[in-house]
């Protein structure tokens, strides 16, 4: 069964072209990875998946669904995805608790006592129960990152999507957020990740995709991507995160 | 272990102590310089004498206190049903003027139009069109009364300036936090209210509580319609005695009712700016 499917597609900010002939297939329980250098166009894409960029050519279909038509409800699209950026992007003025609770209550129209009850759970799960009551500013950057995953997971999203998650974070605390998506991907989520962290991607990805100007320049399995990379340009990219210690 | 401090740590602590007495020798030398001259300049004027007693008598005072209190009652109610009413007003206007949606467009107009006004037009004029002007019209159904004519002047104009202060906040919150509560499924309207107008009223409300401030003092303008307010019974005072203490009678009135508010803006413009500021010395 197939969770997403881009058909074709382009998007430009003016004249410059971002995102041009662009193709893939996720199926569900699927976890895909796109790697490239900043303004490749990882980011991009990712906020036209969710409806937050509009794409100028193409075919976006969420479980057979074509969420690029002019006429669907992006705000019911955006419901059923989950996103998580570079910069966690937590509510500062709502508690924790707060944070994860406000799109089941709003959104979902889930009744507050059952909102509270599975976010506690699921903050329970992942070892941050005691950080419900506070405000975000007093979390880790690691905590804060983990919390604000819980929050684009608690309506059970078809998809989710991760931008960079892990690039504004010290390499311990890197380690929690990575630990946490991988009992994500243990538990059947569907996932489009963009990131930097190759010995992530070789540990989750199904498949890995290397971004080159808006396009897919080259895709395989990690192993393949790491031992045996066709294309120069990937060479020199897993090169320069050698150099950088991060594969 | 006790807590030891560190040698460097007393040594500092030694040389910022001397610099504190230093500069609190100064403070006090240069006030009591500044504060010499001025008392020796003022009361060495020709006028001295004449201005004291036509200004600084306590025989008027005591006898104009009463009529300018009861008048100050009327400001009160003035100034609190004003505010109310331009906090209501502030942030429609703001949400108006930040509102994309294409049906708004009308609104978004109004308001840019009335802001544009209202912030430029001088609060003595607002008060005279109003006030004059309106029961002129002689429309029997519109209250002529300049109590609440005086209001709705103060109202007018005040709503610009908050609308203003809750904009400037609204255009201050982070656009991330904008799109995170999109990419949640909230709606333009659920984002607006529930995510970035509580941070951006965090983020105004020491403006917001000055301007408020502000209208409290000029509340004492709605005398000009004949409103008997404290500004306007000491003018009655005054009238009779040709004395103008009950003026500063009234004057000292309006300070001891701002200070509060005053000081509970500095209480909280302080406890925000500690709240974002780490330690350090900068």
């Amino acid at each position: 069964m197939t969770a997403l499917e881009l058909r074709n597609i382009r998007k430009s900010y003016g004249e410059e072209l971002v995102i041009s002939d662009f193709n893939l297939t996720l199926e569900r329980h699927q976890v895909k990875v796109l790697i490239g250098a900043s303004g490749s166009g990882k980011s991009t894409l990712l906020r036209c998946i969710n409806l937050l960029e509009e794409i100028d050519d193409g075919q976006i279909l969420l479980d057979g669904e074509d969420i690029s038509a002019v006429d669907v409800n992006a705000d019911k699209v955006r419901a059923s995805i989950g996103s998580v950026f570079q910069a966690f992007n937590l509510f500062p003025h709502l508690t924790v608790l707060e944070n994860i609770t406000l799109a089941p209550r709003l959104v979902h129209g889930t009744e507050k006592g059952q909102a509270e009850f599975d976010a506690m759970e699921l903050l329970e799960r992942f070892g941050l129960s005691e950080k419900a009551l506070q405000y975000p500013d007093l979390l880790s950057g690691g905590q804060q990152q983990r919390v604000a995953i819980l929050r684009a997971i608690i309506c059970k999203p078809k998809l989710l999507l991760l931008d960079e998650v892990t690039s504004a974070l010290d390499p311990v605390l890197i380690a929690e957020v990575l630990s946490l998506i991988s009992e994500l991907k243990g538990d059947g989520m569907t996932m489009l990740i963009a990131t930097h962290e190759m010995g992530f991607a070789k540990k989750v990805a199904d498949e890995v995709l290397f971004l080159k100007n808006g396009q897919v320049l080259e895709a395989g399995t990690p192993l393949q991507m790491l031992e045996d990379p066709q294309h120069l340009a990937l060479k020199n990219f897993l090169f320069a995160l050698e150099q950088a210690g991060r594969l | 272990m006790t807590y030891q401090p560190s040698q460097l740590r007393l040594q500092r602590e030694a040389a910022r102590q001397k610099a504190s007495r230093r500069s609190t020798t100064i403070a006090l030398l240069s006030t009591f310089a500044v504060g010499a001259v001025v008392v020796l300049v003022v009361t060495g004027a020709k006028g001295f004498q004449l201005v004291r007693q036509s200004f600084f008598s306590w025989h008027y005072a005591v006898h104009s206190f009463p009529s300018v209190l009861s008048g100050i009652w009327l400001n009160l109610r003035v100034m609190i049903i004003a505010e109310i009413f331009v906090l209501i007003f502030g942030l429609l206007l703001a949400l108006a003027r930040t509102s994309k949606s294409p049906v708004l467009y009308p609104a978004r107009l109004f308001a840019t139009i009335y802001t544009d006004i209202f912030r430029g037009l001088p609060l003595l004029l607002v008060l005279l069109l109003v006030g004059f002007g309106i029961p002129g019209l002689q429309i029997s159904w519109i209250p002529n009364s300049a109590v609440l004519l005086g209001t709705l002047s103060l109202i007018l104009t005040y709503s610009a300036y908050v609308a203003e202060v809750i904009r400037a906040g609204i255009e201050a919150v982070n656009p991330a936090q904008r799109m995170a509560a999109r990419a949640l499924g909230l709606t333009q309207r659920q984002t607006q209210q529930r995510v970035v107008l509580p941070q951006a009223l965090r983020k105004v409300t020491p403006p917001l509580l000055n301007d408020l401030v502000s209208l409290q003092k000029d509340s004492g303008l709605i005398s000009v319609l004949g409103a008997i307010d404290a500004i306007r019974a000491a003018g009655i005072e005054t009238a009779q005695s040709f004395n103008f203490t009950p003026y500063l009678v009234a004057g000292a009135i309006f300070v001891a009712m701002t200070i509060p508010l005053t000081r509970f803006t500095d209480w909280l413009t302080r406890k925000q700016d500690k709240a974002r500021q780490q330690q350090g010395r900068w």
